[in-house]
């Protein structure tokens, strides 16, 4: 069984798994958990987004 | 003065009893990613860990991902090997079932086997944290 992802939401899932990830073993509350993980997924996503646009100014 | 007061620290300090659990619980979080949490009752914790970094590791299979083996030969496939062997149990499984034979033709596939090695690495986080959790450093 195979899967085709397009490059965002591979990038997507990416952000999402390993950002909860992040967020347990980083952090010690569960309240800093939850802010270190939408943190991680934020800046994650953000990058990627960042460096898209980056890449399409660079190309132009 | 000093080693009389760092006597007293000590008699006051509660004595924890000896576990196997800082041997236990990173050896079953190595195999099975999120145990080493969940046999600590972090039951949620362990969970998270457990779809989180096996959904990452089957997901990188399903995109046809490359798996590397020991004898890679250069640098590249043993730190891919290295990353790989984080994931433990999927690891084994996987290569005892003959998966990740990919070849990385196509641009997804060399995502899937980033995402395997990511995952890998993930659950050494995971296994420092349960280890972490066991000598008692991390509620």
């Amino acid at each position: 069984m195979t899967i085709q992802l397009s490059h965002f939401s591979a990038a997507f899932v990416f952000a999402l798994f390993a950002s909860i990830v992040f967020g347990i073993t980083h952090r010690e509350t569960t309240r800093d958990m939850i802010r270190y993980g939408l943190y991680c997924f934020a800046m994650f996503l953000g990058g990627v987004l960042v460096a898209g646009w980056a890449m399409w100014l660079i190309r132009r | 003065m000093a080693n009389s007061t760092t006597t007293k620290a000590k008699a006051a300090e509660p004595a924890r009893p000896a576990s196997m659990m800082p041997v236990i619980a990173p050896a079953i979080g190595w195999l099975i990613p999120g145990a080493g949490h969940l046999i600590q009752r972090h039951w949620i914790r362990g969970l998270l860990l457990l779809i989180s970094i096996t959904a990452l590791f089957v997901l990188g299979l399903m995109m046809q991902g490359h798996i590397y083996k020991a004898n890679g030969g250069d640098i590249l496939d043993m730190l891919g090997f290295i990353g790989d062997l984080g994931a433990g149990g999927m690891y084994i499984v996987t290569l005892a079932m003959n998966g990740g034979q990919g070849a990385i033709a196509f641009a997804i596939a060399d995502y899937g086997t980033k995402f395997m090695i990511v995952a890998g690495l993930l659950n050494f986080i995971a296994v420092a944290d349960a280890y972490h959790i066991a000598i008692g450093k991390k509620q």
